[in-house]
């Protein structure tokens, strides 16, 4: 079976929302749009997103970091959201894994978003039916786009790379090799509802030098040399 | 959460719907075998349309919680695996069956079938509406408090004590009612009704305590080191990624102060059960005719208020991603 899903690049994320807006646009006036956004230029504006970038400081000053987390829908291969759904709008696709809504069917009743941990589902406010990341399932499956371009709208737009994208349940795709070489893991794991999505922890590229790196203990004219030194200057000091 | 007044009205109502129904066959039962005074078809045939009135308000309040309430016949089609469906289909069921048990009461269709238990219990079609009645009755508490109960990640909610709360409430407030009712007509039942009242209300005291006790200890599983996958002991959010509200802001938040909620819980705690029990109590004494109607009105707010602090206290763990706005 395939299950298709994202692995985002904590340490290479920016923060900078390309795939925030990238998605909205693409979604808005695709197969899931209209987003509508209320009051959008007035005091408390509010739209449907299906993908937010948040920003988190990890540790106290000086010692801080800052992680950026995009989220969106982790299309779990236990979604919790799906059963609970009273008309059956809330549907994870047979054939790869996706996990959406059917906006003919919904009621709006709002449970699915209560059984969901994540806050991924938003109710959209004019049409009044539950909305959540589709990995832009019109994109993915238009077999009329070049292969290349057959990806979400936020891996393709994220300029750092930090958005990988392919079948999880493939031992050999790009993203179970992250996952698998790389520490992938998965959101609020004590829930057991095995999120598709997986994130790469951040990773610090560190130096090490050890001591007789520096004094170079394995000096082979220091190892013949029996001579006491005491202070003058020795073959270590000369410049060749 | 956001305590939602839809919600809100539709929990209390059909409880008190269903709580009344179990009490007038209760009188029924007893009146049967003659422990009670026996009463005319007129006190089933109104006490059942009152019923069915509080459970077609109740499906009435349960409209505005939906987006999208045209297409709400809908919901009954999950039934294998969500509550909410199945609640959709047991509500209308016990719609049908009060119904059904005061027009058999109105048209005076109580020939009895056959006497069960040595001529000490004449069966006619009321009585096995009754029963039926009773089964689909419970099955709703049951139904109405697991929508609530089988949703994990709000713990406060994922316990037995909701199940528990949703039917001794209900039932309190349908028997308290039920005493109200036989306090306006002038009947001797008002004390019979009125002691289940209140066996109910200490019934529903236990587990509501009981709740209130344990969501007050309650650890959550999720933390902000799960939620983003961070091992570090302090994480704070700086941004949330956007700076007005969200859905996400709206559905899951009370925006409330403590304060507001240590009131709510008190009004809820002093309304449901002291003062209806006093209430009744003095009525007793003094047979009096509107105390009981009083303890009634003063309890169904206080539960009110109740559900609105049980969704208030809730606290569900996508908050976690939400607590910065900048």
């Amino acid at each position: 079976m395939t299950q298709l899903a994202l692995v985002i690049d904590l340490n290479v994320c920016v923060g900078c929302h390309a795939c925030v807006t990238s998605c909205k646009q693409w979604n808005t006036s695709g197969w899931a749009g209209p987003m509508v956004d209320e009051n959008p230029y007035g005091a408390d504006p509010t739209g449907t997103f299906f993908n937010r970038v948040q920003t988190f400081e990890v540790g106290s000053y000086p010692n801080t970091e800052t992680v950026h987390f995009p989220k969106s829908c982790l299309h779990c291969e236990e979604p919790p959201c799906v059963p609970v759904c009273p008309t059956g709008a809330s549907y994870k696709r047979e054939d790869n894994g996706v996990v959406l809504v059917d906006y003919d069917k919904c009621i709006g009743c709002k449970y699915c978003s209560w059984a969901c941990p994540y806050g991924v589902r938003e109710l959209d406010e004019q049409q009044q039916v539950m909305k959540k990341c589709t990995l832009c399932i019109d994109r993915i499956t238009d077999q009329s786009l070049p292969e290349k371009e057959r990806q979400p709208a936020c891996v393709l737009a994220c300029p750092t790379n930090a958005r990988l994208f392919g079948d999880v349940h493939d031992p050999d795709s790009e993203v179970s090799v992250a996952i698998r070489e790389r520490g992938g893991y998965a959101l609020m794991p004590e829930w057991g509802t095995k999120p598709a999505n997986h994130y790469l922890p951040r990773q610090k590229t560190r130096m090490h030098i050890s001591e007789d790196e520096l004094q170079r203990a394995d000096n082979p004219l220091s190892k013949e040399d029996i001579t006491v030194y005491t202070g003058e200057e020795t073959l270590d000091d000369v410049t060749w | 959460m956001h305590p939602a007044f839809s919600v809100i009205f539709l929990t209390t109502l059909i409880g008190a719907g269903q709580g009344l129904f179990l009490a007038l066959f209760t009188g029924q039962l007893y009146a049967s075998v003659q422990l009670i005074e026996p009463q005319g078809a007129d006190f089933y045939t109104v006490g059942s349309v009152l019923s069915l009135a509080l459970l077609i308000a109740g499906l009435g309040a349960s409209f505005f919680h939906l987006g999208r309430p045209e297409r709400a016949w809908r919901a009954a089609s999950m039934w294998r695996t969500s509550w909410l469906s199945r609640e959709v289909i047991v509500l209308p069921m016990m719609m049908g069956v009060v119904f059904f048990y005061g027009l058999f009461h109105y048209l005076g269709l109580t020939q009895p079938w056959f006497v069960a238990g040595d001529g000490a219990l004449p069966i006619d079609a009321t009585m096995v509406l009754g029963l039926l009645g009773v089964i689909v009755a419970f099955a709703l508490f049951v139904c109405t408090g697991m929508i609530y109960a089988s949703v994990k990640f709000l713990e406060e909610w994922h316990s037995p004590y909701t199940i528990g709360n949703f039917t001794f409430l209900g039932m309190a407030s349908g028997f308290m009612l039920a005493a109200a009712y036989s306090a306006y007509l002038g009947n001797h039942l008002v004390g019979f009704y009125g002691t289940w009242a209140v066996i109910f209300t200490v019934l529903g005291l236990g587990t509501r305590i009981a709740s209130l006790i344990r969501n007050a200890t309650l650890k959550h599983k999720s933390t902000l080191q799960t939620a983003i996958g961070v091992r570090h002991r302090k994480i704070v959010q700086k941004s949330q990624g956007f700076t007005a509200s969200s859905f996400n802001t709206r559905e899951f938040f009370h925006h409330q102060s403590p304060d507001f909620l240590n009131l709510v819980r008190l009004v809820f705690l002093v309304m449901v059960f002291p003062v209806p029990l006093m209430l009744i109590g003095v009525s007793y004494v003094l047979e009096s005719p509107t105390l009981p109607i009083a303890a009634f009105v003063i309890q169904y707010l206080g539960l009110v208020a109740e559900r609105w602090y049980f969704f208030a206290e809730a606290n569900h763990p996508q908050n976690l991603y939400y607590q910065s706005i900048a």
